[in-house]
């Protein structure tokens, strides 16, 4: 009798993981399986290949839009993120360890930012870099990113800096370390996880945008990826591009789901410390 | 200065010059976090709040860029000529049925997820990493994701299976066009609420559950008076980002609306957009966007209202 409930409870459980898995994965599965379809399949509305093709892959990584726009992508991707998390660790340290005035309207704006519509400063920007030369060009990017990016590091590195034991420090100098000892030896690697973990987060952030990318380029010297799927070409002009777009939208991926397995802990360390501790 | 504090430090300080000294101390701190602060500051001024102030005074004129000479200042009739259109109301009344139905399925959706990767007895890390993975596709791939399983001409596997005759993304299919971009929306932004609740969720004490469990409450009863009561700060959190996150939507009804061509699924942003970047027509759009602004901060004052003192920000 006991057996059969505990039988009867591990079943339940298995089955709400099960759904939950499916939720997540079906999707996923689609547009790989589209993307394993010849260009003629495409359109067939099976739920699996019937051949299975590498087609579709050749075809975008013959295509000049598509390389161009995932060096675009990784190049401003990663820029962005460098300089966002070195200004924010800065001000997240003085937030976390000093005191002075000013420090919640810090925090404060910062958060007013993160609600910003992005929609609400796409105008202004589009015709500011159009006269200022930087349309379409990669710094006209990366600025937009990093003030959006900030605000979102500042709140995560806050959190995290605020856990460090920061006496630790002084314990080092006492016991003979010289100041810069004890923060390369003692506080650097107590602080890299944050770091690292609110990298990935701004890193995400700046990989997933499509709204600027899109209205503040137009041409592959600095058009991402999010911004030329939506603009892709078919493979002849007659046939629809989804195939394509399905490749290119799995090379996209891959490198966040590499980022999600490797770093899980911390990314749902790093989403909920500004949420819920902030 | 610096050799009479250090003499003073080894003999036995008096009261006076230690308080002098740590005041001193007190300013290079305030320097300090200032300076710190300030590369940060500039950065989020000069992209965020110029380009805003810039927008509210574009939106006072009558700005189009195909007729650059017909620029002057007209008060608020934009704002007029937004408000009375009624693009703008069913604009607006499409980005709420997206936000209200997808927040709600959300939370629903991602409280029972939170449930799972909390309480489930086996399987928990990795219904964690996989919940994730929607969380790290970018938008637009998830959108043509849903796009392409659900077009009817373009091979979807969902019409196939159903038989269906129809494109039930066109123009002609306003209610499946919302189906497909709400669970395009829930599915891409649940990972998110659900690891918020699964925070809130480990807040709850277990001793609480053991207790009530003691006195004869059932697992429901347990959920609505101890879980859910506890849990409302996070609750409010989670739906104060994902209210004002979803009023924002743009990728997804862009995409699913094949390039903001369906004016069925067309979401206030997507209004913005095209009247900035498509009709090039700055004064007009610029207008929406303000509006959009404003809109944005009601949602976060009604919210932080119901928050009281669990305000995000304050330590």
């Amino acid at each position: 009798m006991d057996t059969e409930r505990r039988n009867l409870r591990i079943f339940g459980w298995g089955v709400a993981d099960g759904l939950v898995l499916l939720f997540a994965l079906v999707p996923v599965l689609w547009i790989v399986s589209l993307s394993l379809k010849t260009p003629e399949q495409v359109t067939d509305g099976r739920v699996l290949p019937a051949t299975w093709s590498l087609d579709n892959y050749d075809a975008v990584f013959s295509q000049d839009i598509f390389t161009a726009a995932l060096r675009n992508s990784f190049g401003i991707a990663a820029i962005a993120t460098v300089i966002a998390v070195v200004i924010a660790s800065m001000a997240a340290y003085a937030i976390a360890r000093l005191n002075f005035p000013g420090k919640v309207l810090i925090l404060g704006s910062a958060l007013m930012i993160a609600m910003f519509p992005p929609i609400s400063i796409v105008g202004p920007l589009y015709n500011m870099w159009r006269n200022l030369g930087l349309y379409d060009t990669w710094p006209g990017l990366i600025i937009p990113y990093l003030s959006f990016a900030l605000p979102l590091a500042i709140y995560t590195l806050t959190t995290f800096f605020r856990e460090i034991p920061w006496e630790l420090e002084q314990a080092a100098q006492i016991d003979g370390a010289t100041p810069f000892q004890a923060f390369t030896k003692v506080i650097v690697p107590l602080a890299a996880p944050g770091v690292a973990t609110t990298s990935i987060l701004v890193f995400i952030f700046c990989w997933n945008d499509f709204l600027f990318a899109s209205a503040l380029t137009s041409t592959s010297a600095a058009q991402t990826v999010p911004a030329a799927l939506a603009q892709f070409p078919g493979a002849s002009q007659f046939s629809a591009p989804y195939g394509s777009i399905a490749a290119a939208a799995v090379i996209v991926t891959i490198p966040i789901i590499i980022l999600v397995l490797f770093f899980q802990r911390r990314i749902v360390a790093g989403l909920t410390a500004g949420a819920v501790k902030g | 200065m610096e050799a009479a504090t250090a003499g003073r430090t080894t003999t036995e300080t008096p009261a006076a010059p230690k308080k002098h000294r740590l005041s001193d101390r007190a300013r290079a701190e305030r320097r300090l976090g200032w300076l710190l602060c300030l590369p940060a500051v500039i950065v989020m001024v000069a992209v965020t709040a110029y380009p805003i102030l810039y927008s509210i005074y574009l939106s006072l004129l009558r700005a189009d860029l195909r007729f650059p000479d017909e620029r002057e200042f007209i008060g608020l009739t934009n704002y007029v000529t937004v408000l009375t259109s009624s693009l703008w109301w069913s604009d607006f009344g499409r980005t709420m049925i997206i936000l209200v139905f997808s927040v709600a399925i959300e939370l629903v959706l991602g409280m029972l997820i939170a449930l799972v990767m909390h309480r489930a007895i086996f399987g928990r890390g990795l219904v964690r990493t996989v919940t994730l993975i929607p969380y790290g596709i970018v938008t637009v791939v998830a959108a043509y994701a849903w796009l392409l399983a659900w077009s009817q001409p373009n091979g979807g596997f969902i019409p196939h299976m159903f038989g269906w005759d129809f494109d039930p993304v066109d123009q002609a299919h306003p209610i499946t066009s919302f189906v497909v971009v709400i669970l395009a929306e829930v599915w891409k932004t649940t990972p998110f609420m659900a690891l918020l609740l699964l925070a809130g969720l480990a807040l709850v004490p277990d001793e609480l559950h053991e207790a009530a469990k003691v006195d004869g409450a059932s697992a429901w009863q347990r959920f609505w008076k101890i879980t859910v009561p506890l849990m409302k700060p996070a609750i409010l959190v989670a739906l104060l980002f994902r209210t004002m996150d979803a009023f924002r939507i743009f990728d997804s009804a862009y995409i699913i609306g094949q390039n903001g061509t369906n004016p069925k699924i067309e979401t206030v942003s997507i209004l913005g957009y095209n009247q900035l970047l498509t009709r090039l027509n700055l004064g007009l759009g610029s207008a929406v966007s303000v509006l959009i602004f404003i809109c944005v901060i009601l949602i976060a004052l009604i919210f932080i209202k119901g928050l009281g003192t669990n305000r995000p920000g304050e330590a």
